[in-house]
């Protein structure tokens, strides 16, 4: 799976312009798919498998967005003032660089190195391209960048940018292409948005109308030192059965089959409960008249960084989770 | 091109004018109405109180664009008759306390006088004066003599329009610029789409009218008119200004994204092309917080691709704005022409 994820961490695409990685994903997917669409938010939608007997329309969503900046100016010397574009955080970022759609490259500077003690503010801080003016700076108000890092393969784990939520669109494509046959009707969705607020979610979730979701999804593992919460979800332990975080508490019919099967299948898991995040949970489980919904989480370390960390055992056994889960039909008992 | 003439701003004059605190817009509604009724080929009333009026193109393969425009206002209501004419109130919106002391308002649908009281700065001692004003500290005066004004009343600044030069003043030009803007659109729209047209309600509120507006119209695309704040002012210090939102004087405001809304990108170089194509100034709000209708609308069923523009406009949600006329001018034409350039080709594509 290694150079999928490189592929797809490595490529630019904050919420909202998700074209860049679509593409790569609907590369990948075009031959383990039935039927590819793509929505009005952009949304790309996969369908595997017709209703069979006992079967449900099943939604596994994984976001394809990344977080990101924005500009909101260019001042008369050149340097770019920027916003975030979902929850990018101030200490990660002096140093970093950054790439924009466009292809410009360019480094995050501020007055760091004079009075360094105090974390410095977003709204401080800007993005030098190596222009000196707004007419030779080659980009504008509203255009968007990322990180910009390469992908780190360090054996038993990988680190890059974006690893939320490109491990779980790997995982998805993974489970696309281990899953034979399904009486299930599935629907993977890849969604946008979801780092603005789960908004691609709610409309694909819409438009399919799924009898179940599933979001996957990475979450903060507690296990490094000076975290408040120790071993909240470890490392390298598992994917974590998500019960409850700060938008959604999941349909405990759900937690509990997904507990049921990784026992049967001797997978390793962990239970998840969390008093922060959110992910496309959060917006399936209300769609129409209400969606029986859960999340299953892959642990990542520095979530939100330029440097992501998963393990590989925790991302092979959350596919080995979710080809097990659909292979079958699936019964929501109570 | 489309021109901003006396007609065009004697209805705005009577749309400022007008009262419609969010939740109770009967007001706007009706002169809406009256405006548009001969050049629509329906129009309704929702269970929220949107207008909601559609114009047929002639084509058969035509786009379904809705247009939204709010109806309604920030203001305040009064919660507590403390008696000799004198009630506690409270702010429906968002509105900054400190600049509400000594305002003159007009409550209920009497339009009844009234003045926002304040304690007198002789009266204050120093730490008081240091301290921000809250809203709880403040009454709404309409004095004795039981005049109609009774609490669950709304009242909103009783500032009347003016017009300065090439600038008009009023309250309420977010949204009624939109509004105005709207109206024009209807009366001169390509008959290259099916215009759908929303003057919702309660969008100070919450975006509330516009959720169900777009559930109802359920259109191809949306396009949302609303009004910005532009704090182009110098700073006191002479650095340059980085945080200005937007620019009186330099058109119509594209929006790329804001607290709500990631706009379409198809639709952003439909205007900005349009724009450029026509020599119609433009200008892009700058990206941050806030949100318009759009953030409601696209996010409506399936989803709809959605992008607002604002007519940029100085001390928003105060007693008084103030926007240029040739903003509002090239606000409308840009729409007007965009309209224009609209077919199903525009979103083929994949957002």
């Amino acid at each position: 799976m290694k150079p999928l994820i490189k592929k797809l961490t490595e490529t630019i695409s904050p919420s909202g312009h998700e074209e860049a990685i679509r593409k790569v994903i609907q590369a990948e997917i075009t031959d383990l798919a039935d039927e590819v669409r793509v929505d009005a938010l952009g949304n790309l939608i996969a369908r595997k498998g017709t209703l069979g007997k006992d079967g449900k329309r099943i939604m596994v969503a994984a976001h394809m967005d990344e977080i990101g900046v924005i500009v909101t100016h260019v001042d008369e010397n050149g340097f770019i003032r920027f916003a975030p574009v979902g929850g990018v955080f101030p200490h990660t970022l002096i140093g970093s660089r950054v790439l924009f759609t466009n292809g410009t490259h360019g480094v995050i500077g501020a007055r760091y190195l004079v009075r360094p003690p105090k974390l410095i503010a977003l709204d401080k801080m800007f993005i030098d391209v190596g222009a000196t003016s707004p007419k030779d700076c080659p980009v504008k108000i509203g255009d968007v960048a990322t990180f910009d890092r390469p992908f780190l393969d360090m054996g038993s784990c990988v680190v890059s940018k974006s690893m939320d939520d490109r491990i779980g669109v790997a995982i998805l494509i993974e489970t696309m292409r281990q899953l034979k046959a399904t009486p299930n009707e599935i629907y993977f969705v890849f969604t946008t948005q979801e780092e603005v607020g789960v908004r691609g979610a709610a409309t694909s979730a819409y438009g399919v109308d799924p009898d179940i979701g599933i979001a996957v999804d990475v979450t903060g593992a507690g296990d490094t030192p000076e975290m408040p919460l120790q071993r909240e979800v470890a490392f390298d332990a598992g994917p974590a059965i998500k019960f409850k975080d700060a938008g959604n508490i999941s349909d405990p019919r759900l937690t509990e089959l997904l507990v049921k099967t990784a026992e049967k299948a001797r997978i390793p898991y962990q239970r998840e409960v969390t008093t922060m995040g959110g992910t496309d949970a959060r917006a399936i489980q209300l769609t129409r008249s209400g969606v029986p919904t859960v999340t299953v989480s892959v642990p990542c370390r520095y979530v939100h960084s330029p440097s992501e960390m998963v393990s590989m055992n925790d991302v092979e056994n959350t596919v080995k989770l979710l080809v097990t889960l659909l292979s079958k039909a699936v019964k929501l008992e109570r | 091109m489309l021109k901003i003439r006396n007609p065009q701003i004697r209805i705005l004059e009577q749309l400022t004018n007008a009262v419609a605190i969010s939740g109770d817009e009967g007001e706007i509604r009706k002169i809406v109405r009256a405006e548009i009724e001969a050049h629509v080929d329906e129009i309704k009333v929702d269970a929220m109180g949107n207008l909601l009026a559609t114009k047929h193109g002639k084509g058969k393969k035509n786009l379904n664009v809705m247009l939204a425009a709010h109806m309604d206002e920030i203001g305040f209501m009064l919660v507590n008759d403390a008696g000799d004419g004198l009630f506690e109130f409270e702010t429906i919106g968002g509105i900054d306390s400190r600049q509400l002391a000594g305002k003159i308002v007009q409550i209920g649908e009497d339009h009844v006088p009234g003045v926002i009281g304040v304690a007198p700065v002789h009266l204050l001692s120093a730490t008081e004066r240091k301290q921000k004003l809250s809203v709880s500290a403040l009454r709404i005066d309409v004095g004795p003599g039981k005049p109609n004004v009774k609490v669950g009343d709304r009242a909103t600044f009783a500032t009347k329009f003016m017009r300065m030069g090439q600038s008009i003043r009023a309250k309420a030009l977010d949204d009624r610029l939109g509004v105005a803007i709207l109206i024009e659109l209807i009366k001169n729209t390509s008959s290259t789409i099916n215009l759908m047209a929303a003057f919702t309600v309660q969008e100070e509120v919450g975006l509330r009218g516009a959720k169900v507006a777009a559930h109802s119209f359920d259109p191809d695309m949306a396009i949302v008119i609303d009004s910005t704040p532009a704090y182009d002012l110098p700073t006191h210090d002479g650095s340059e200004n980085i945080r200005y939102n937007t620019k009186l004087g330099l058109g119509p405001a594209v929006y790329t994204m804001d607290g709500r809304t990631l706009s379409d990108p198809r639709l952003i170089a439909l205007l900005t092309q349009t724009g450029d194509e026509n020599n119609i100034p433009y200008q892009f709000r700058q990206p941050g917080g806030g949100g318009t209708d759009a953030g409601a609308i696209h996010l409506s069923r399936a989803g709809i691709p959605t992008i607002s523009v604002s007519v940029p406009g100085r001390y928003a949600h105060t007693a008084m704005g103030l926007s240029r006329i040739k903003d509002w001018e090239n606000t409308l034409n840009l729409l007007h022409a965009a309209l224009g350039n609209v077919t199903p080709k525009l979103l083929e594509k994949d957002r």
